[in-house]
């Protein structure tokens, strides 16, 4: 009889789980994706939909051109998942600007982008604009703008249908993808493999497990030996009604879905598992996009939430594989839809040990317990 | 092709307001909603989806947000939750709203 | 603005009534509603309508004494006040005239009443299909009346504007009814209960009986409706009926299949919510005061569970009185000695409710539609696509929101949360109950990134 047990199951269903899978899925393993309840924390459905690289790993090389390989890697793996699930996830990677109101800290984010670059070999692909350069170029910018930094390789999906995209190309990669299944423990077997009880009390089993559960991993992680300490971090966002026209911009903080949408955010807060949405955050965002863009003002915001960022100590992506248990992996990260183009890609060569591995040493979590014995 | 208000209204006693709805002016007592002013006067859609589907005012108590209209350049205002006043100058939707007023019409 | 004791939203029966009390028992009370006069929905317009419009009826006239207990110099009422947020503390976030203002009180009582159960249907969002409160609306406030009109659905409010309709001399065309012989038949053994609402059941046969006079046609057992339209303008609304298949052409559809508690400020504010399965809805958890487990927030009539116009009047009563108890006016026993004659009314009032209930059910059909149905009005998605999502594994309110956008637009899931729900459960009823009603957050309604902005600087200006 053909074995119907998984090779790998991964622990958790939103955007980190499901790249995952799918991209050992495509190196031709059988992969069970076990999702959480309907009211987990969820990061997956209340992000941003950025696929950025400004500033990021301005201060560690490593995150700054995993980052930039990921950027690079998305117009195909979006035409990938196109194909494979039939949803184009409205990938637009034609630049995006970070807006500056506080000249102090424009200057502050230019030195920590030409560090960035100089990680990335001084290829030119962002530059620093002033407030009148910019008000030129974008009819209707704010008099308070004071300036911008402008990545051309920054972008952004939508991200609601990219998870779809993701759950389907899953399915038609072979995958399997079960969702109300949380995972109350994992135990594992003398002799290799991993046994999983369900908190509905059904148990399953595989040759590998993946830990891609974001906030809900930080108790199966530890049991399983991994020293990453995983908190949250609250990101607040509202949403405008939809519009006929075009923002004539994207930011990091205030880009439009392609569906019409106005979506302001950008905020961090520790407010450990509450996921409010506060007043004086959601006055301080709307008040930040009409100071960028006045003709907002008469926009009206049709829903505002929190969602938590999955944030590990530093904040960079931790990939560990379990000394003390081989065979069980952890991967989790902030920016799962950034990643998710090597995630769904060179990461399966990494978990799999082929000649094609990426290095990812540096994303080991033994940082942690180094800079914890120092 | 026009199409007659689905409603009959006794004339009251009662003061009156004249506005203008996609360029025709209509007559409609004080006091009374935006939306039951409109649905005096015709019984045709007052917005279009995104889509193109036709809609107008449904629950009349500003749950569904259907009566959307442009009020005085305004787009999306919800015509059952605005009193009529004179001089108002109101058009009906057509698919979305656009960033500065107006909409695709 | 001065210092007020206790916020009230809505100025429906329960929000009037908890008013004049709480101002009598010398409270200061700021009274806050969307519309542009007390009353609600049940006796809106009531205090302009005191010498015309005699159709609507007595008991519709019998509000406008609420109305007048209003006037009180403890009561401050802001009307076109439209509540977005609501925090602990309690604070109330709220907009007028494009000016959004946030007041504090130790209490604030939640009386923000009902919405007509959505009816879905292939057609139901077509210009000429409206609700039957919507036209109820059109009749208190202008004077207007569907001209050439069926209704269709079950309720008692379907009687109350049929009957309504006739007195006012434009009877409906045809009387739609989807409720079953069966149904009344599994309603009867409430019906001893409901005789201490005696009056309340023999308005309810007086209606009935004056439609049967007027010679209305009535279809009874109706199933499977379906609208479409023509250039004129005109409905064609078919149906079957007692296994004949039957279309009616008319210029207004004005459907009704109950109401349910609207409950968007309250899950917002983070009040537990219990699933009533009598009324297939959810509605807040509260005591016999109206006392919910966050503390200073209180609810009372529709919106903490459908009981009608004088359970809601008996139960803003209620909860003013224990609010005058919480801030030291009455004492403990004192209240319940005031409240004895609200308990009563409460008590024969919602009497009649297990009645009801059982007697006028929301069809099947109408909480899990076929394939081709729009469910969600603002971004137009069917059952059909719903369906398909459950098939790629979707199992709750948010996972189905976030694959279809359903219940993202405008109305925020006021037109579709009960569907889905339905769509989840597969249209079994004691399902529906299990899945959670999905996260209401705020702003409850939708309101300008401008109007928003504004509220930092005036922080900055207390600063």
């Amino acid at each position: 009889m053909e074995r119907t047990d998984p090779e790998i199951i991964i622990v958790g269903g939103g955007v980190v789980g499901l790249s995952v899978a799918l991209g050992l899925l495509l190196a031709g393993r059988r992969v069970h994706v076990l999702d959480g309840a309907d009211s987990d924390a969820r990061a997956s459905q209340g992000n941003f939909g950025l696929v950025w690289g400004q500033g990021k790993g301005w201060n560690f090389a490593p995150y700054a051109r995993w980052t930039s390989d990921a950027l690079a890697a998305w117009p195909d793996f979006a035409r990938k998942l196109a194909d494979l699930s039939g949803i184009d996830v409205a990938l637009d990677q034609s630049g995006g600007f970070e807006f500056f109101t506080d000249a102090a800290e424009m200057d502050e984010f230019a030195g920590m982008l030409a560090q960035q670059q100089r990680h990335l070999g001084n290829q030119a692909c962002y530059e620093m604009l002033s407030g009148d350069d910019l008000r030129a170029q974008i009819p209707g910018l704010g008099p308070n703008v004071v300036g911008a930094s402008f990545s051309r390789l920054d972008g952004h999906v939508n991200p609601l249908r990219f998870l779809r995209a993701l759950r389907r190309a899953v399915t038609a990669a072979g995958g399997r993808v079960t969702m109300g299944a949380q995972v109350a423990r994992i135990t594992p077997v003398a002799g290799g493999g991993f046994d999983l009880s369900m908190a509905s009390g059904k148990l399953t089993g595989a040759d590998k497990v993946i830990l891609c559960a974001g906030l809900g991993a930080a108790t199966l992680a530890s049991d399983l030996g991994f020293a990453t300490r995983i908190r949250p971090q609250r990101g607040e966002l509202l949403i405008t009604e939809k519009l006929s026209d075009r923002l004539p911009f994207l930011s990091s903080t205030i880009r439009q879905v392609d569906e019409g949408g106005v979506q302001i955010g950008g905020t961090k807060a520790d407010a450990g598992l509450d996921d409010s949405e506060t007043l004086e955050v959601m006055a301080g965002l709307a008040h930040h996009a009409v100071t960028v863009f006045p003709a907002l003002a008469d926009v009206r915001v049709i829903r505002a939430w929190g969602a938590l960022r999955v944030m590990s100590p530093d904040g960079y992506p931790v990939y560990a594989r379990s000394a003390r248990h081989p065979g069980a992996y952890l991967v989790t990260c902030h920016s799962g839809v950034t990643l998710a183009s090597l995630h769904a890609s060179s990461l399966a060569d990494w978990i799999e040990d082929t000649s094609a591995a990426p290095d990812l040493e540096a994303f080991d979590e033994n940082r942690f317990t180094l800079s914890d014995a120092a | 092709m026009k199409i007659a208000s689905r409603f009959l209204t006794p004339p009251e006693a009662g003061t009156t307001v004249q506005f203008r709805y996609d360029g025709e002016t209509v007559t409609a007592p004080a006091g009374i909603s935006l939306a039951a002013a409109i649905l005096t006067h015709s019984g045709a859609f007052t917005r279009q989806t995104a889509t193109g589907s036709a809609r107008t005012a449904f629950c009349m108590m500003g749950v569904c947000f259907d009566c959307l209209v442009e009020v005085d350049g305004i787009p999306n205002t919800q015509a059952c939750m605005t009193p009529v006043r004179s001089g108002m100058v109101v058009n009906h939707q057509m698919g979305l709203r656009g960033l500065k007023g107006g909409n695709d019409a | 603005m001065p210092e007020f004791d206790l916020i009230i939203i809505g100025a429906g029966p329960a929000g009037m009534s908890a008013a004049a009390t709480a101002a009598h028992g010398g409270l200061q009370v700021l009274l806050l509603d969307e519309q542009a006069q007390p009353g609600g929905q049940i006796y809106r317009n009531v205090g302009q309508n005191r010498t015309s419009r005699g159709w609507l009826g007595t008991e519709y006239a019998s509000g406008a004494r609420l109305v007048d207990a209003l006037y009180h110099p403890g009561v401050t009422m802001q009307f076109g006040a439209t509540v977005w947020r609501l925090d602990a503390g309690p604070r109330v976030v709220w907009s007028q005239n494009g000016a959004s203002h946030i007041t504090a009180a130790p209490h604030v009582l939640l009386a923000g009443g009902a919405q007509e159960r959505p009816v879905p249907f292939p057609g139901w969002t077509l210009p000429g299909v409206m609700t039957a409160g919507a036209a109820q609306i059109l009749m208190k406030t202008a004077g207007m009346l569907p001209r050439d009109a069926v209704l269709a659905g079950s309720g008692p409010l379907l009687y109350l504007v049929a009957a309504q309709m006739i007195d006012a001399g434009c009877p409906p065309k045809a009387l739609v009814e989807t409720q079953s012989a069966w149904a009344m038949l599994r309603a009867l053994p409430y019906l001893p209960k409901a005789i201490f609402a005696a009056g309340t059941l023999l308005k309810g046969l007086s209606l009935i009986s004056r439609i049967r006079k007027a010679g209305v046609r009535r279809y009874k057992a109706a199933s499977a409706f379906r609208a479409a339209t023509d250039t004129s303008g005109a409905i064609h609304f078919s149906f079957r009926s007692r296994g004949k298949q039957e279309t009616l052409t008319c210029a207004l559809l004005l459907t009704h299949q109950g109401v349910i508690p609207s409950s968007h400020m309250s899950r917002a504010a983070g009040i537990t919510h219990e699933w009533n399965a009598a009324q297939v809805a959810f509605q807040p958890v509260h005591d016999i005061w109206g006392a919910t487990d966050c503390r200073g927030l209180h609810v009372a009539g529709d919106g903490a569970g459908i009981g009608g116009a004088q359970a809601a009047a008996a139960a803003g009563e209620l909860a003013a009185l224990d609010i005058l108890r919480a801030t030291g006016r009455l004492s403990a026993d004192a209240r319940n000695q005031r409240a004895t004659t609200a308990r009563a009314v409460l008590f024969r009032a919602r009497a009649i409710r297990p009645f009801l209930d059982t007697a006028y059910p929301p069809p099947a059909e109408i909480l899990s539609p076929t394939d081709e149905t729009i469910i969600c009005r603002c971004e137009e998605v069917t059952a059909g696509a719903l369906r398909q999502s459950m098939t790629e594994g979707a199992q709750g309110h948010r996972q189905i929101k976030t694959s279809l956008r359903v219940g993202m637009g405008a109305c925020q899931g006021r037109m579709c949360d009960a569907t889905v729900r339905g769509i989840l459960s597969a249209g079994k009823a004691s399902r529906v109950g299990l899945i959670a009603p999905p996260r209401a957050r705020s702003p409850i309604k939708p309101i300008k990134l401008g109007e928003l902005a504004a509220l930092t600087i005036d922080q900055e200006e207390k600063a």
